[in-house]
């Protein structure tokens, strides 16, 4: 392990030119809000750093952030930056499994205790820690005996950041994010369901270069969730002339018009879809025509349904809505009774008014 | 981990919506029968003119002032008018809210552009900001305002503006800001029955019995 | 039997009724009652705003009437209306108003101020908060036959004296005439010409009329007072009188509040439809115009103008005959700023001309009346309540402006073609 190659030697390998190399790092710069000034610091940074090691546990999860990394185009430097870190243990990828997998773990952590960047990606059931197990051990003693010796912890996708769908109303597994967890080591929640290829490998270029990335109350590098989808979604002008798609296969619909109607989150959603988009940067869900479901978002799942619009309840507010006017009407009812009660009352106390009568007793 | 500003929209758009509407329904229907149920006596007197008819027809008519009185109060009239247009144009011509409407009664109609809600919006809380200086200026306004008219103005500026600060992320969160228009929205429905806010329903019986009376006798109102 | 608080305050319950509460719910304390209300615009002191001027009620109404008001009384968080309250609000309700009606037309709610100051002069007459010459008036209304004391003898004097202008007979309680006459006080004692004028107009129309012995007081001072058993004992005379006589109607005379009473409060004061109709003399003349039974000759050059009494016309919906009338025997009929529906009140109205106490503010009241008649400039002030004429007449002097004032019906009458 300690005659890892560095990047450039891989590069070679891989017939990546220098040229190459250095756009990378232009584009990984401006992803990252850094100023052009820094890319060849970047670029030396990628050059020189050591190849760390990187153990990456899966718990509760569904292998889909695995998948959006697999997903990024081969060659491409953001595998090479895969390649350039020592991935000793991934139970999807690694070609090891049984004993000889779960060794390599502990190998690992042996070998580099104390400077191991630890990827997780997934929640951790903590109602019933039987609930998902790897090779015997719970993924709550695992995460705890893995995170001890890490120099930090990423944690990818919005599982592993903040629950996901696990934690999803009524979580049965009671699952629960890393960092509700493990609170002595620096996490960085890299969500998203799954995140972004190249946000995951920017983050990680990120560490590599520069350590630890600024990161906002929620965790996460502002570089790449700084923005709202809203913000710099292409269909915004639509939303600002109030245009809008009312159903999937309507004129606004087939025109690209705005899908806040639709149950679009991108309002509240801080995510770089918008901008990096997917696939190599060919299309986002909303250039696809489907509302952004806000997956970067803690608890997204519960946010009241991925079709209804952020400006409608959550709730079942109708039924409520209905009993207020029952409760409403039988209230009013009995006060205006009391009132005619009230009324009745001078009404029989009245005393017929005599033209004598109206100077006043003193 | 929660962020804060997330719960605190998910609470609004959630409980907080649903304790917001029964009380803001519940309490209009409760004022409603409060009223209605005292009745009145029926007028024995032969009519001279269609009261009913009229006093439908005055549930309108009297939104628009009577010739010459405008110059008298210029501030109550136009601030009036500014803030009565515009919040009803920015409460129903912006996008979200019609998608709200949309969802709770199956009907909208097309939305306004960012440019005239956001103009409009700034024209109302400007039509509340004079309103609220001639209520501490103007004698008659001053002698007549008690502090549920502060609040009621209060409470109505409250969700243009942070509704013009969430949807122009001036400051703060924007999904915190979101929350907090929503909430601002909760309090004015809340306070709705029970404030001088009710008036935006009772006009309308008010009006009625306004034109009745006066259109039995065959008088104009 | 006394007045008292309480007897006040059950007097304001019983008014209190969903058009009340609806009005007081709907109240946004804009004050646009202010700049319609005379009082306020002359004297532009903010205690005369009209919704002020009914905040004693609208106390009653929250405390007692609403579910957080009551919590709120419970709980101590409001006062009751005291004695002192009902004092301190005396002038506001009996001098500063003369229920004119054109508050009602313009608050942007909708809300019947002026019905609801006749409702709250109830609860002020019945805690013995009315002004003494109201309080006079009724007693010698009630005791006698009219509210200026016993005026039998100065209704025989009056109608001796139209007998041999005119040259008709007019008889006392005759029964099975289409219309039984009552008149005001006030058109006995200062403007009896009406009386030859509408003998000689129903003369040529063919309208057979009679005056009764028993009731031939128009006014009514329970309605200006507030007291609903005053004006049905009032009432009730004149129903009594005309139902005996078997008139197929009774004319409301040239006198505001006594149009507003029989005509419109009556019947829901006995408790009962009327086995009679009540028309005003103005609507009366109209509809002998527009049978062709009423046809004039000639007309008057001088620059008239015409004052609508605000219980005839605002309040009693007679706008458009008056006016018509006055184009048939006016040359020069020039109307004011504001005329009609919202023409601005004498000042004498709701009481406000018999109360002593009132007549300083009365008279800076009238200027917004000597202000629209300025502006004219006529000759001569036509009108068609006999208070709104005193009233005007004795102001007018006041102010030393040289204007006439006369009545409409003794004007029509002037012109009538005896040979058509």
């Amino acid at each position: 392990m300690a005659n890892k190659p560095l990047l450039p030697e891989m590069m070679k390998t891989h017939g990546v030119s220098r040229r190459a190399f250095l756009k990378y790092c232009a584009s990984l710069t401006s992803l990252m809000a850094l100023s052009p000034a820094m890319v060849p610091r970047v670029a030396k940074a990628l050059e020189s750093a050591p190849r760390p090691s990187v153990i990456w546990l899966s718990f509760q999860e569904c292998t889909g952030c695995t998948e959006s990394i697999t997903r990024s185009h081969s060659p491409t430097i953001e595998d090479l930056i895969f390649n350039s870190v020592s991935l000793d243990y991934h139970h999807t990828l690694q070609a090891a499994s049984g004993h000889a997998a779960e060794a390599a773990r502990e190998q690992a952590m042996k070998d580099n205790y104390g400077k191991y960047l630890l990827v997780v990606d997934g929640s951790i059931p903590i109602k019933d820690p039987g609930y998902s197990c790897i090779a015997g051990i719970s993924n709550l003693d695992m995460l705890k005996e893995t995170a001890a010796g890490a120099a930090a912890i990423v944690s990818v996708g919005t599982c592993a950041a903040y629950g996901g769908v696990g934690h999803a109303n009524p979580n049965p597994t009671g699952a629960v994010a890393v960092s509700e967890i493990i609170t002595d080591k620096p996490i960085i929640n890299v969500p998203g369901c799954p995140p972004i290829p190249v946000v995951m490998t920017g983050v990680l270029a990120h560490f590599l270069t520069f350590g630890i990335p600024e990161l906002d109350a929620l965790g996460r590098p502002k570089a790449f969730f700084g923005e709202s989808i809203h913000d710099r979604c292409y269909r915004r002008p639509f939303y600002d002339k109030g245009k809008f798609a009312e159903s999937f296969d309507d004129e606004g619909a087939r025109g690209g018009w705005c899908l806040y109607k639709l149950g679009c989150k991108g309002p509240t959603t801080h995510s770089a879809c918008a901008t990096v988009k997917w696939n190599n940067g060919v299309s986002f869900p909303i250039e696809a025509g489907h509302p952004c479901l806000g997956c970067t978002e803690p608890d997204f799942w519960d946010n009241g349904g991925f079709y209804k619009p952020l400006s409608v309840p959550s709730g079942d507010y109708r039924k409520m809505g209905l009993a207020a006017i029952v409760g409403g009407a039988a209230i009013g009812t009995a006060s205006a009774l009391l009132s005619k009660a009230g009324k009745a009352k001078a009404v029989k106390a009245h005393e017929t008014v005599n033209a004598h009568d109206l100077e006043k007793s003193s | 981990m929660n962020n804060p500003a997330f719960d605190l929209l998910m609470w609004a758009r959630g409980p907080g919506f649903d304790i917001a509407l029964v009380i803001f329904v519940g309490g209009i229907v409760l004022r409603l029968f409060e009223i209605s149920i005292l009745g009145r006596k029926r007028d024995l007197a032969p009519a001279k003119g269609n009261g009913f008819l009229q006093g439908l027809k005055t549930i309108f008519s009297r939104s628009v002032p009577r010739e010459g009185l405008v110059k008298f109060a210029p501030v109550t009239y136009i601030g009036g008018y500014v803030f009565h247009i515009g919040f009803f144009v920015a409460f129903f011509f912006f996008a979200p809210h019609i998608a709200l409407i949309d969802d709770a009664f199956g009907i909208s109609w097309p939305a306004a552009g960012r440019v005239i809600i956001e103009s409009v919006t700034a024209l109302t809380v400007l039509a509340l900001l004079a309103l609220t200086y001639s209520r501490f200026t103007d004698p008659v306004r001053k002698s007549l305002t008690t502090f549920d008219d502060y609040l009621v103005l209060l409470l109505s500026a409250l969700p243009l503006i942070t509704g013009y600060v969430a949807v122009n992320k001036l400051f703060g969160d924007p999904t915190m800001m979101l929350a907090v228009h929503l909430l601002t929205v909760e309090a004015l429905m809340i306070a709705f029955p029970f404030t001088k806010l009710m008036h935006a329903v009772s006009f309308v019986l008010s009006r009625y019995y306004n034109g009745s009376i006066q259109g039995r006798k065959g008088a104009e109102s | 039997m006394t007045a008292t608080l309480e007897r006040g305050l059950n007097a304001l319950r019983e008014q209190i009724d969903a058009p009340v509460a609806s009005f007081f719910t709907s109240c946004v304390s804009c004050g646009l009652c202010a700049e319609a209300c005379l009082f306020y615009r002359e004297t532009e002191d903010p205690q005369y705003t009209p919704i002020k001027k009914l905040d004693l009620m609208r106390r009653v109404w929250s405390r007692e009437f609403t579910l957080l008001g009551r919590i709120g009384g419970w709980l101590g968080l409001t006062k009751p209306v005291t004695d002192a309250d009902l004092t301190a609000w005396e002038t506001l309700v009996y001098d500063s108003c003369t229920m004119c009606g054109r508050c009602t037309l313009v608050c942007p709610v909708g809300n019947d101020l002026t019905m609801m100051i006749r409702k709250m002069r109830e609860g002020m007459s019945a805690s013995g908060h009315g002004p003494v010459e109201l309080i006079g008036a009724a007693q010698r209304h009630i005791d006698g036959n009219s509210a200026m004391g016993d005026l039998s003898k100065a209704i025989h004097a009056q109608v001796k004296n139209a007998v041999e202008a005119a040259g008709i007979p007019i008889e006392f309680d005759k029964p099975g005439v289409d219309y039984m006459v009552i008149l005001s006080a006030q058109e006995i004692a200062e403007f009896p010409d009406v009386l030859s004028a509408m003998a000689r107009i129903f003369k040529k129309a063919d309208v057979t009329w009679t005056i009764s012995n028993a009731a031939f007081e128009a006014t009514n001072v329970g309605i200006q007072l507030g007291s609903r058993d005053i004006a049905r004992t009032l009432v009730q005379r004149v129903v009594d009188a005309a139902e005996s006589l078997g008139v197929k109607g009774v004319i409301s005379p040239e006198c505001g509040h006594a149009y507003q009473a029989l005509r419109w409060e009556g019947p829901n004061l006995i408790g009962r439809a009327y086995n009679f109709e009540v028309i005003h003399i103005i609507e009366l003349l109209d509809q002998l115009r527009a049978q062709g039974k009423l046809k004039t000759k000639g007309k008057n050059s001088r620059k008239l103008t015409f004052h609508d009494p605000c219980q005839i016309n605002r309040r009693g919906g007679i706008n458009k005959e008056p006016r018509r009338l006055m184009n048939m025997v006016a040359e020069n009929f020039v109307e004011t700023e504001d005329a009609g529906t919202m023409n601005w009140c004498c000042g004498g109205g709701g009481g406000v001309g018999a109360n002593e106490r009132a007549a300083p503010l009365r008279n800076i009241a009238f200027k917004r009346k000597k202000a629209q008649i300025d502006k004219v400039n006529p000759d001569a002030i036509v009108t068609m309540c006999a208070y709104c004429h005193h009233t005007l007449d004795n102001v007018l002097e006041e102010f030393n402006m040289e204007q006439e004032v006369l009545g409409l019906t003794e004007l029509v009458a002037e012109y009538l073609d005896e040979d058509a």
